[in-house]
């Protein structure tokens, strides 16, 4: 089976149809940025890494009344939480977020405390809930309470049953129990009948807690900005290195283009940016220079067999040369990152999002854009210096033989 | 045309027991092989590969040590000591405070007049060590800390403090624990917590200050073998500002088994909160020792404690229980030491005992973050599952596409994927959840370079070359290449790993162990493969790619 076998598209007569995309797609995302600064001051719905805040993820033993929790937590004094459903909707899972300016260093956890507290409505005020305690203050009750008589091995053994308790909620019933009788049968008589008069379960369990303080939220923005100019260097300098100056120049534009329009669609799609987003999409700048390399490589080596034909022409043949082992690889790859997205979860959303775009449009640029640029740039420079468009041609490195086609 | 190939295979079966080891034996072999006795191959497996936080559940903070407070304590002190010094010289001055509250280490003395700048200057150099004289400006001096002393002390602050931290955390039985300096910042530690999810207990362990306290031992500051004797000696009923506690001193005899027990008072003199700093050291005739600083208030108090029991004796008691009993010599304030019946292993051991109850400066949280357990295991459930799929799809499709030699990059990926996880047990890397998504991504990215290898090949074969050729020059064409493509994203890997936290550290090190692998089974693997498959060959039969 083969695809791709001796295409001939002419990619570079079409340019304008592919710029015209691709200018569609920047103009969309950057329309979007530019009304979300004009209301909120970020370009970009940052994360909880980048600006600083709380977040509690918070799973309900049935489907949540969203309105209801708002009003709890406006009558605990918390200003606009944003609230919102988190994943599928069968997991009943929500999401408190509160902003940067209720959480200060001074009580870093007061706003995550403060909710907790508003969403235990109707605590009894004697017993302490079964869903929202840890593994050591199980085991702590039962060695205190002593309800097997436990002699000197008394801390092994509720460790022992305060480990099958808390696996048995937190593996088997996903995190909350629906009442303290569902531990009958898991925990030896005398322990139940303890439990059953000591805790309750509320109808809730925080399952995951973010609280980033202004300070780390600072640093953490410096790092991921440069990072992304390191990168950005990093691979100017080795095009520069591999090929010329005008070669590295066009691959960066296309890879900040990639970028540009990563950014654009995060922003259309309302998706936060965390710093796993900028690691995807960092480590996706260093991937897709692969494909970008392997098509100027074929120029190069065009440029040497093919004296007698146009630029225009070189590089369209050198495409279509690389076509099949471009869309191939980043098929492959594709392929791999689609299933993280679908089946990797909501953790990993927004960095499996990233990458799903990254791919789709670094492959689309580098067949599509960064060649033609490379042409471009050329003319542009002809131009000015009346000399007529020539690749540069390359300095030979060494192995330069051997490298030959791809 | 066999080509070594016997050497090259059985390089490759060592090479995938070598790995193999590593994910079920990793570095601490006796131990696994218990742990998959006990309980099966998982447990084995996950003693070795070490799971992030956001795998398997827990706690991660982050604290900075407010250094100044440190500071704040030691110029207080000087500043006492410039002020009885001061007056003992008969020095006038007009004004002395520490103008500057970021700037903690300066103290400002005014109205000194001209003719004592000579006094003040030979006082701060004697007295004063740590600090320096800046010049005058009229009759206004600066004195303010030496560099080294400031850079010393605040290093010192944030050692101590981790240290402090490390010995509350024990109490916990956190396994793993991660307690370090951070990177990010100033004076930042990092601590982690695998498995805690309470972390307001935590934190009330971490800045608990009930940890020491110094109270007054009754009875001589004498022991007792056992509960009953220390009541019978008080006639069965303790007067009622008294309490009995166990204890073990640090210079207790070894031929004495068990715990003792001191009849102490019920009130403390004086707690962690006041103590700075314990040293060991040794007093002037030669005695080991341990001398400890106080703060101001705390100074103040224990001022008054010593002052009004000369001659009797204190109890230090640490986590409720009597770690040390010592005569009250003279009145102590703020600086104090602690001798008597100890050898120089014992002093060392009880300035530790007090540093672990002593936070040498507030600390304040800067991040928190928690993962439940049960979102742990369901990020391990959905990454495992994602992958699975993942590698499924790319092998059918290899297989559909490339036919017999899609076998042969199939290999290559599950071997891949031992190496891979082989090399994160032999190293202890951690792997998080970006971790399995960079364990994904190498699924992919591997098989790209077996593509490029195939492709040339079928290049070849269709220019009517012979198979053994189109394998060689498919090959040795595409080599460079993949190096190429391989250096380039495991540079990125690289800028993420130093730039990046936890998780994307994680992401990074899984990315670049992947591709590595890759480098093997990809060029070496593959290429015996198919030299194996050559050898079977009939001259002319077709290959199957």
């Amino acid at each position: 089976m083969e695809l791709f076998r001796n295409t001939n598209i002419d990619f570079l007569g079409k340019k304008w149809y592919f710029l015209g995309i691709t200018v569609v797609l920047l103009l969309a995302g950057m329309i979007s940025m530019g009304v979300r600064y004009s209301r909120t001051g970020d370009l970009v719905p940052l994360g909880v890494d980048f600006k600083g805040g709380t977040l509690v993820y918070v799973k309900f033993t049935e489907t949540p009344n969203l309105d209801q929790i708002r009003a709890s937590l406006g009558s605990a004094g918390l200003r606009d939480p944003r609230i919102q459903s988190y994943g599928p909707a069968a997991n009943n899972e929500v999401l408190i977020a509160l902003e940067q300016r209720e959480t200060s260093e001074a009580a870093l956890d007061q706003g995550k405390n403060n909710i907790v507290k508003a969403l235990e409505t109707n605590a009894p005020q004697d017993k302490t809930d079964l869903n929202n305690v840890g593994y050591s203050s199980v085991q702590q009750y039962l060695m205190q309470k002593d309800p097997l008589r436990a002699g000197t091995n008394a801390e092994q053994q509720y460790g022992e049953i305060a480990r099958r308790i808390v696996d048995f909620r937190d593996r088997e019933r996903g995190g909350v129990l629906k009442s303290v009788q569902d531990l009958s049968g898991i925990v030896p008589q005398p322990v139940f009948e303890a439990m059953q008069a000591d805790y309750f379960t509320s109808n809730f369990s925080v399952r995951n807690v973010e609280i980033v303080g202004p300070q780390v939220g600072a640093q953490l923005r410096t790092r991921a900005i440069m990072a992304t100019i390191y990168s950005m260097i990093g691979m100017l300098v080795y095009l520069w290195f591999r090929f010329e100056l005008i070669y590295g120049v066009a691959a960066v534009s296309a890879v900040v283009h990639d970028t540009l329009i990563t950014l654009g669609l995060f922003s259309l799609l309302n998706t936060e940016i965390s710093l796993t987003v900028i690691a995807a999409i960092l480590t996706l700048v260093g991937y897709s220079m692969n494909d970008t390399i392997v098509v100027f490589d074929r120029i190069r080596e065009n440029v040497k067999l093919l004296r007698r034909e146009s630029l225009t022409e070189i590089v369209n043949r050198s495409i279509n040369q690389t076509l099949s082992r471009t869309v191939l690889t980043s098929g492959l790859t594709f392929l791999t990152v689609l299933s993280l997205f679908i089946f990797g979860g909501e953790v990993l959303y927004g960095f499996s999002l990233a990458l799903v775009i990254g791919i789709l449009i670094g492959t689309y640029s580098s067949i599509f854009i960064a060649a033609p640029m490379l042409v471009a740039f050329q003319d542009w420079q002809a131009k000015r210096t009346g000399r007529s468009a020539v690749v540069p041609a390359a300095k030979e490195t060494k192995g330069e033989k051997a490298k030959a086609k791809v | 045309m066999k080509k070594n190939l016997g050497l090259k295979v059985a390089l490759i079966i060592a090479t995938l027991l070598v790995f193999v080891w590593g994910i079920l034996l990793g570095t601490d072999p006796s131990s696994s092989i218990k742990a998959i006795k006990e309980r099966g191959l998982v447990a084995g497996v996950q003693q070795n590969i070490h799971l992030g936080l956001d795998l398997k559940g827990g706690t991660h903070l982050i604290l900075q040590v407010m250094v100044n407070d440190a500071i704040n304590v030691d110029s207080d002190q000087a500043m006492d000591r410039l002020r009885e010094e001061l007056r003992t010289a008969n020095v006038p001055y007009g004004e002395l405070a520490k103008p500057d509250p970021q700037n903690p280490d300066r103290i400002v003395i005014k109205g000194v007049p001209a003719n004592n700048a000579g006094d003040l200057r030979r006082i701060v150099g004697e007295r004063l060590p740590d600090y320096d004289l800046g010049s005058a400006a009229g009759d206004t001096y600066t004195i303010s800390m030496k560099p080294q002393v400031l850079a010393t002390l605040k290093n010192h602050a944030v050692a101590q403090a981790i240290e402090t931290i490390r010995n509350r955390i024990d109490q916990l039985g956190v396994s793993e624990p991660v307690i370090q300096e951070h990177g990010l910042g100033e004076h930042q530690i990092l601590v982690q917590l695998p498995g805690v999810d309470d972390p307001a207990r935590v934190k009330d362990i971490m800045q608990s200050t009930a940890m020491l306290e110094i109270r007054q031992a009754l009875d001589d500051g004498r022991s007792y073998s056992s509960e009953q004797e220390a009541l019978s000696a008080h006639g069965g009923v303790l007067p009622p500002d008294a309490v009995i506690m166990k204890g073990r001193t640090v210079g207790a005899r070894s031929d004495q088994q068990g715990d003792q027990y001191f009849v102490v008072s019920r009130s403390t003199a004086v707690s962690g909160r006041d103590l700075r700093d314990a040293q060991a050291t040794r007093e002037e005739n030669g005695r080991p020792a341990v001398s400890f600083t106080l703060t101001r208030d705390g100074g103040n108090k224990f001022f008054s404690f010593t002052s009004a029991h000369v001659g009797d004796y204190l109890a230090v008691v640490l986590d409720g229980k009597v770690r040390e009993v010592a005569t009250i010599r003279e009145p102590i304030r703020d600086r104090g030491s602690i001798s008597g019946g100890m050898d120089e292993q014992a002093a060392k051991d009880l300035s530790m005992v007090l540093r672990s109850g002593a936070l040498p400066a507030g600390i304040r949280y800067l991040e928190e973050r928690t993962v439940g357990p049960s979102l742990g295991a369901d990020s391990i459930r959905q990454g495992v599952n994602a992958a699975l799929i993942g590698m499924i799809a790319v092998m059918a499709f290899m297989l559909i596409y490339y036919r017999g030699a899609g076998i042969n990059a199939n290999l290559g990926l599950v071997l891949n994927l031992v190496i891979l996880l082989g090399f994160l047990g032999f190293t202890g890397a951690t792997l998080t959840l970006p971790g399995i998504a960079g364990l994904i991504l190498t699924v992919g990215m591997g098989v790209d370079s077996n593509v490029l290898i195939f492709e040339r090949i079928r290049e070849e074969l269709r220019a009517g070359k012979t198979a053994p050729s189109a394998i060689e020059q498919g090959f040795a064409h595409a080599w460079l290449t993949i190096v190429d493509t391989h250096v380039t994203t495991i540079v990125s890997a690289a800028i993420l790993f130093l730039f990046g936290t936890g998780p994307v550290k994680g992401f990074a090190v899984t990315l670049t162990f992947g591709l590595l692998a890759n480098l093997f089974t990809a060029v070496f693997v593959s290429r015996a493969i198919f030299d194996a498959l050559l050898n079977k060959h009939q001259r002319g039969e077709a290959l199957s790619i």
